[in-house]
């Protein structure tokens, strides 16, 4: 023991380190109360990043960042039992990071602690949000699987719309005129120097911040914030009723985190890590890309909207965002914190958690998606295995319809269900529909033959609720 | 006082330009070496490998019949040797005629995803948004701006050959 204190004397003496570190942690912060819990959730996104780096540097140390193994190494990584723990944590801590990050600006949008003198710890904090959404974004490429590599492809896509550089852009983000060698290298550089270097670079200025400023107290209804008195308040109730951080407060900090990390960990062991897909070959054309849960939304949004504006909402979009987050502190830097004298914050934030959800499951139905999985109709289904209905139903499988029209639980979603289609449309207005098309419907003038059409036709028609059967009558009814 | 060079109220202009100089010495220093770093790492990652139009051969004339679109595999114009499968890439090709072929980029013009030739329905579907291009690449149908890329196809001495083209984007 006498060897330990000896050497920290000398390290202190030194360094110096207890002469910051000891008053760091021990400086006051204000006494929460009933709110202390919601003071967790930066402190929790913080500890999921440094879990994501443990596991990333992990990870790191046997993926092969070349277009052509990448793949082949997280298979390798995968089948081994710590590696497969190991991509579970990474990929469960990037979700759980997504979600800290966003319930944490939440918190502080509610609490007003964006307001003065805050509002550079808010504008750290933005640019952490959307470096995190860069981290999810790049990551889930470096799986490299068919899903990674179109990723890459609709992003430059994405890219493309922006006027006047779009191609270059686009063709940027490829690091060249294809995707393919270089590409992933440059997704990898992002994904483990540049990005994380930002955000390292961020996470010590937001830190600064909160201990320069002061962690924000609970707002209290009735208590604007005026910079003209706040900073002077603020020391007074510091100096009041404040608590040493260290253990008062980062107690709450500790265990939060743990529960965090051991439900990231249980995650990863009960669960695993996402699957691989098939291999990143380009000419594998049997593919259909999906964006991971937390895109989910704005890949809902970017179907649904009016096709004239694409362009616009591609773009503008999520610039009017970060000019929305830039500006609230910027624009209302003092004034009630309390959520209570500011109902209308209450309502913004249900709005957007409310369409996130509902989008996100939208994007996850992705009801404009064509089924071109779907299985072929039963026999079942059908009612009969030949004559004209039969080779109607063929005819619906051949053409494609059925990847957009479900009939009795089988096939897409994308336009009418179409089971009792000979209940709701008579033969000549679906004759119509299929020679003329609509703007989600092919016309199909001239790609199939009259007798094609009227089998089709008899097979839609038969396609009814089971006639009613009269009830037989009973004593009671007479 | 006076021997303290730095609090020394009296200090002459000189003393004080002498500063301004060495001040501005040091941030002209520091961009310099900051610039001469910078430029040649920017220029790397900003200068596009500019691949050329290379014609790839895919195919016998004989293998391909009249009438039939089938997806042809070839390497893109930029292979590279860590490239593995990703140098791999394809088209939708169709024989017209005997001597005439057609040849599309299989990525939508909507947002790249590979689109998937329906034989039957005579068709291209793409998955993603539920584009649909007609057999002659013209829109049919969902959100697709325009209609899908061609390729050039040529036969040199039985060879069908397919002139590879960057990844074609909407802009």
């Amino acid at each position: 023991m006498r060897i330990v204190e000896f050497v920290w004397k000398w390290f202190d003496e030194v360094t110096g380190v207890s002469g910051w570190l000891i008053p760091l942690a021990k400086h006051p912060v204000p006494h929460a109360r009933r709110s202390a819990w919601f003071y967790v959730l930066g402190s929790a996104t913080l500890l999921v990043f440094i879990v994501q780096i443990v596991t990333g540097i992990a990870l790191a140390s046997a993926y092969v960042p070349s277009a052509g193994q990448a793949y082949h190494t997280l298979a390798f990584i995968s089948d081994t039992r710590f590696g497969h723990i190991v991509r579970g944590i990474h990929s469960f801590g990037a979700s759980a990071m997504v979600i800290l990050i966003g319930i944490h600006a939440i918190r502080v949008y509610l609490f007003g602690a964006y307001k003065y003198p805050r509002q550079m710890g808010w504008l750290t904090g933005v640019a952490l949000l959307f470096l995190v959404l860069g981290m999810a974004f790049t990551g889930q490429l470096l799986r490299w699987d068919q899903t990674g590599f179109w990723s890459v492809v609709i992003a430059a896509e994405q890219a493309g719309r922006t006027p006047f550089i779009g191609n270059w852009l686009g063709h940027f983000i490829l690091a060249g005129d294809t995707a393919g060698g270089a590409t992933l290298s440059r997704f990898f550089a992002l994904h483990v120097f540049f990005i994380p270097a930002l955000i390292f670079f961020f996470i010590g200025f937001h830190l600064y911040l909160v201990v320069r400023n002061g962690i924000s107290e609970p707002p209290k209804m009735g208590q604007p914030v005026d910079p003209k008195t706040y900073r002077r308040w603020y020391q007074d109730i510091l100096h009041r009723e404040g608590v040493p951080f260290w253990p008062d407060a980062a107690w709450r900090d500790a265990v939060f985190a743990l529960i965090v990390i051991g439900i990231i960990v249980g995650l990863a062991v009960v669960v695993g890590p996402p699957a691989l897909g098939k291999p990143p070959d380009p000419s594998i054309l049997q593919a259909s890309p999906r964006p991971e849960w937390y895109f989910l939304w704005y890949y809902a949004v970017l179907s649904l909207i009016p096709r004239w504006s694409e362009n616009y909402v591609i773009i503008v979009g999520p610039a009017i965002l970060i000019v929305v987050l830039v500006l609230l502190p910027l624009v209302a830097p003092k004034g009630e914190r309390s959520p209570f004298k500011r109902p209308w914050a209450f309502g913004l934030v249900a709005v957007i958690v409310f369409m996130i959800a509902y989008y996100g499951t939208v994007g996850h139905v992705a009801p404009w998606s064509p089924r071109m999985d779907a299985p072929p109709l039963p026999v079942e289904v059908i009612g009969t295995a030949n004559g004209p209905i039969a080779d109607g139903a063929k005819v619906f499988r051949d053409k494609g319809c059925e990847f957009c029209h479900k009939i009795s639980g089988y096939g897409g979603i994308r336009g009418p269900d179409l089971t009792y289609a000979g209940d709701q449309m008579t033969p000549e207005q679906m004759e119509t529909r299929i020679y003329s098309g609509a703007p989600n419907m092919p016309s199909y003038n001239g790609n199939i033959t009259q007798q094609q059409v009227s089998d089709l036709l008899a097979f839609l028609s038969s396609r009814r609720r089971r006639p009613a059967t009269p009830l037989p009558l009973t004593s009671e009814a007479k | 006082m006076s021997e303290d060079p730095i609090h020394d109220s009296e200090s002459s202009s000189l003393e004080t330009d002498r500063r301004r100089f060495l001040s501005r010495l040091s941030i002209v220093a520091g961009s310099i070496a900051g610039a001469i770093v910078a430029i040649p790492s920017v220029a790397f990652l900003l200068g596009l490998r500019k691949v050329p139009h290379v014609w790839r051969t895919v195919g016998k004339l004989e293998d391909f019949q009249i009438g039939n679109t089938v997806k042809v595999a070839f390497l893109d114009p930029s292979p590279l040797p860590w490239s593995g499968v990703t140098a791999r890439t394809a088209a939708w090709l169709r024989r017209e005629t005997a001597q005439q072929f057609i040849a599309f980029s299989v990525d939508c013009t909507h947002l790249g995803c590979p689109v998937r030739w329906l034989p039957d329905a005579n068709l291209f579907m793409c998955p993603c948004h539920g584009g649909v291009f007609y057999a002659n690449g013209t829109v049919a149908s969902g959100p697709p701006p325009k209609p899908l890329t061609r390729y050039p196809v040529r036969i040199q001495g039985g060879d069908v050959q397919i002139l590879t083209s960057p990844l074609p984007i909407t802009t």
